[in-house]
């Protein structure tokens, strides 16, 4: 069986999965890293988003094998390593803004939070609320609102 | 965007009633007991605390003097069943609660009651989810927004004695009295400086035998956990990704699992033609079938998709083969009862209204999942479940053990809706586990939820009123609907309460309307209002049914408020100061002032924007909501790519609640937002599409919840200062009323009553997924989409 290889969450890991299983399967079922969460298998739900050299991507849709050795995975369980202090400025603003319900959609909430506020630094501008509209995932306990207010609140504190 | 919350500031006279309020906890003496041990167990019944049952009531709507909240928390009475509260040594406070958070925060609030009667510090309370404990039989049932109403008092009885306990200890320890001791957090002290943690003291306060101790509870205006602003318990945990799910647990063995069901809702098979062909495929451990379908175990989910896809099976009808949405609305319209010809003046007006809702999937976030390990002689259950103990006799039957044999964990589940009421991914597993002889994980897949899973059941709604001289003489429902199923315990609690439920003289109705009869509640001075339910007999074991945040009430409050819009407008009324001079419940009232100070109520709209409003009155509380709605052909038609439903935009929402004694202001505010999302999508855009036997929709992109497009971009919420000295429930307290003000407003701002709901459910703004193979392949250009 191949031999997989990559970097998730700053250490070197090698699995031995065939290359066509998704890598939300290797994390989950495999590597026992459950942060990223199954809400449907099909790129839609986004709950399992996580980083791939930190932009925003869902490995429900991305074959284990498409992944190089140096292509760096973070997922929520590695978010915080990735910037000073026990949280990141994000999943602070999800506490202080009291966000979760059930919690089942929020580490990938969080994710996509961080690397839209990235990607709109990148276009240097601040987030617009059509930045905000344009998001995906979905929350069916309906936290959308607090998520909105977090958002703007990690990105004040993510300089 | 605004976010406003009359209670997030701690504000005593936010319980400042008086004992003579409604359960009248005062001063009452409560029974209690001092459990034997070796640290200090405190115990409370959990019926304790329960007010007498007024008298039967004169007014004509029973729900009133004895709604859903009553009949649950009353069930329980003949159990008569304790909880407990353990003191460790390490000073901390243990409580396992007889309920299942699935996101409403009850583990929370549980713990705040806790940390106040105890003057123990919050971060010292430990709550955690109980087993099934069969012999609580249904006070074990988390439903109907009850959990905080029915657990208030006993657990604040068995708190209260273990603090006595511990001043005792302590006035020994210090060779004093106990009238001489204080606590604060967690720490016992006398005016001369000594001073015993709880720890310390939790040996010495444990008793060798059980005793009886009576206690007088805290009065509320020393409160100072109880209505204060609290975030989430588990927040850290839920935000790092440390916060275990069903499927997230390791259990030994129990290899990911899941199931090829049949293209028809409720369908089955009757063989798996190429078994050999799939069991040679990468990963794949066992194949079974089972009475849902053909089970497949493999060593990651990914590979028992790649097992479904291959599999060819002939699968049986399902029990509404041929039928499509036409046809079921066709049966409901034979089955609405007749309206009765009121006996009013040949002057009178009458408005007619007629209203058709959708079946609509209640799939949360995390699908159907649990883990069974059955084996020989015992089985273990890993499961979200609501009414635990009625999934532990049911798979129990399902796999032929005794039921003392079956032990079921409670885990906290991604969401609920109605449909961890049931036990059925429970039973699937154990089912499945049994016939592979391994333990299982099974998971749904996501396409399985809304074509497999439960529904709210598609509801017409008919209404005539008569209207004479600016009054409403009569105002008559008939509300029919899909055979809803209460298989889960909720009808059980029924028939053990028949008795008691005759005097209020609603002997004599089904399940369903007895349910329906102790939910619904129009506060209006209408004359003669009946409301009745009929659920035609066709529909029995038709459909997989369920609530789904909340159970009739958003469609008949919807069909209701939009018909007193329509009196209204027939009177020449404006719709806020009508309902007020029609509103018979000051607390109704007063919501009502609120949001329409608060919104602007009256404010001048452009066209094709409108303002609406509605309230709802429900489980011993009431909202009243706001909005205003955007449908302009250029907010209704933005292009946000494919496979988004745009259409017409809420843009305010303003909700004003009283929910009766509020735990946590925070949480209640969480639930409110929460429930107005629910409500815009009810009217707007979630529902499913039944064709030929098969419900077409398979993904978020099908089935439409609201998403972040569809957020108002202004939603404030304003907690009303309330009499009441029990707390009400809040889950599902603002789902009808927003849906009926969104329809409301809706209605105004196209000049046209809509009477389909949601909305949008004529168009299929999708291409249905396959039927064969049941579940979608998983796409792989994940990485090209990166950004
Ligand atoms: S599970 Fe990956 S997007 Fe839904
Ligand atoms: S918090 Fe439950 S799905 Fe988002």
């Amino acid at each position: 069986m191949p031999k997989q290889t990559f970097i998730l969450n700053g250490k070197p890991v090698t699995v031995s999965v065939n290359d066509d299983v998704r890598l939300l399967w290797v994390l989950r079922d495999l590597l026992g890293v459950t942060g990223p969460k199954y809400g449907c298998g099909i790129n839609v739900c986004k709950a399992c988003t996580s980083h791939i050299n930190g932009k925003a991507f869902n490995p429900c849709a991305t074959r284990v094998g498409d992944l190089k050795p140096k292509d760096r995975v973070t997922t929520i369980e590695g978010l915080a390593k990735t910037t000073p202090g026990d949280l990141h400025p994000m999943q602070q603003a999800w506490i202080d803004r009291d966000v979760v319900q059930c919690g089942y959609c929020q580490p990938g909430q969080i994710m996509q939070a961080v690397a839209l506020v990235k990607r709109v630094r990148r276009e240097g501008r601040d987030i617009r609320d059509s930045d905000l509209d344009s998001i995906r995932n979905i929350c069916r306990c309906g936290t959308y609102v607090r998520i909105r207010e977090a958002i703007e609140q990690g990105a004040r504190k993510m300089r | 965007m605004t976010q406003t919350s009359d209670g997030s500031s701690p504000s005593s006279d936010l319980h400042n009633d008086t004992d003579a309020a409604s359960g009248g906890l005062g001063r009452r003496k409560f029974l209690g007991y001092v459990m034997a041990g070796s640290t200090l167990v405190v115990a409370a019944d959990i019926t304790a605390g329960r007010p007498a049952r007024a008298a039967v009531p004169s007014d004509p709507q029973i729900p009133e003097a004895y709604d859903l909240e009553d009949l649950q928390t009353d069930s329980a009475l003949p159990t008569s069943q304790l909880i407990t509260v353990t003191i460790t040594k390490e000073g901390r406070a243990k409580f396992a609660l007889p309920r299942t958070e699935v996101g409403q925060g009850i583990i929370t609030s549980t713990a705040m009651i806790l940390a106040e009667e105890l003057d123990l510090p919050f971060d010292k309370v430990d709550v955690t989810l109980a087993p099934a404990r069969p012999e609580l039989l249904l006070n074990q049932l988390t439903g109907g927004s009850n959990t905080t109403f029915s657990t208030y008092t006993p657990i604040r009885v068995a708190a209260a004695i273990a603090r006595g306990r511990l001043i005792e200890a302590a006035a020994i320890l210090f060779g004093t009295t106990a009238d001489r001791l204080t606590t604060t957090g967690g720490v016992v002290s006398d005016a001369l400086g000594n001073q015993a943690t709880y720890g310390q003291l939790a040996s010495a306060a444990a008793s060798q035998v059980v005793e009886a101790v009576e206690v007088v509870l805290r009065p509320k205006e020393d409160f100072k956990v109880i209505g204060r602003p609290r975030n989430r318990t588990d927040a850290r945990a839920a935000v790092t990704g440390q916060k275990d799910f069903t499927t997230d647990l390791q259990v030994p063995g129990a290899k990911p699992t899941m199931v090829c069901r049949a293209p028809e809702h409720g369908g089955t098979p009757k063989r798996l033609n190429n078994r050999a062909k799939i069991l040679r495929m990468p990963g794949v451990t066992h194949v079974a079938q089972v009475p849902t379908g053909i089970a497949v175990r493999a060593n990651t989910f990914g590979q028992c998709i790649d097992a479904i896809r291959e599999m060819d099976v002939t699968w049986n009808n399902g029990p509404v083969h041929g039928w499509s949405d036409a046809t079921v609305l066709n049966k409901l319209r034979k089955g609405e009862l007749p309206l009765v010809v009121p006996d009013v003046p040949v002057l009178a007006q009458t408005i007619n209204t007629n209203f058709a809702f959708a079946f609509r999937s209640s799939a949360a976030l995390e699908t159907y999942s649990a883990i069974a390990d059955v084996r020989p002689d015992k089985a273990t259950i890993w499961a979200g479940l609501k009414v635990p103990i009625l999934a532990q006799q049911r798979v129990a039957e399902a796999i032929g053990m005794s039921q003392d044999k079956v032990k079921v964990n409670v885990i906290t589940g991604g969401g609920s809706f109605g449909h961890k009421l049931f036990g059925d991914h429970a039973i699937e597993a154990a089912r499945i586990s049994k016939a592979m002889k391994v333990p299982v994980k099974l998971m749904w897949h996501r396409a399985d939820e809304p074509r497999q899973g439960r529904l709210h059941p598609m509801a017409t709604s008919r209404i005539r009123a008569t209207v004479l001289n600016g009054q409403v003489l009569s105002f008559e429902q008939r509300h029919t609907s899909v055979t809803t199923d209460f298989s889960h315990g909720l009808g059980e609690m029924i028939t053990s309460q028949a008795d008691e439920l005759d005097p209020l003289g609603i002997g004599g109705f089904g399940f369903a309307e007895t349910i329906f009869t102790l939910t619904q509640e129009l506060p209006y001075n209408f004359g003669l209002v009946t409301q009745l339910l009929n659920e035609p007999l066709e529909f029995e074991d038709k459909f997989s049914t369920g609530s789904m945040r909340n159970i009739y009430s958003p469609d008949t409050c919807v069909a209701a408020e939009l018909t007193i819009d329509q009196i209204a407008n027939k009177l020449g009324k404006d719709p806020v100061a009508f309902r007020l001079s029609m509103l018979k419940n000051e607390r109704v009232k007063a919501a009502l002032r609120k949001v329409a100070e608060e919104g602007s109520w009256g404010r001048k709209m452009t066209p094709g924007t409108a303002q609406g409003v509605a309230i709802h009155k429900e489980y011993k509380g009431c909202t009243a909501v706001l909005v205003e709605i955007d449908t302009r052909p250029q907010t209704v038609n933005r292009d946000l790519g494919k496979e988004t439903v745009t259409g017409p935009r809420v843009t305010k929402v303003v909700i004003a609640v009283d929910a009766g004694l509020v735990i946590n202001p925070r949480g209640l505010e969480a639930q409110m937002q929460g429930g107005a999302m629910d409500g815009i999508a009810l009217t707007l855009t979630s529902s499913c599409h039944l064709k030929d036997g098969r419900f077409l929709e398979a993904s978020w992109d099908n089935y439409f919840y609201t998403r972040q497009w569809n957020v108002p971009p202004k939603v404030e919420i304003h907690i009303v200062k309330s009499d009441s000295d029990t707390p009400g429930g809040a889950g599902e307290a603002a789902v009808g009323s927003t849906a009926a003000a969104v329809a409301c407003a809706y209605a105004r701002a196209t000049k046209r009553l809509p009477t389909f709901f949601p909305i949008n459910h004529g168009e299929i703004s999708f291409k249905p997924k396959s039927f064969v193979p049941p579940v979608p392949q998983s796409p792989t250009n994940g990485l090209k989409l990166a950004r």
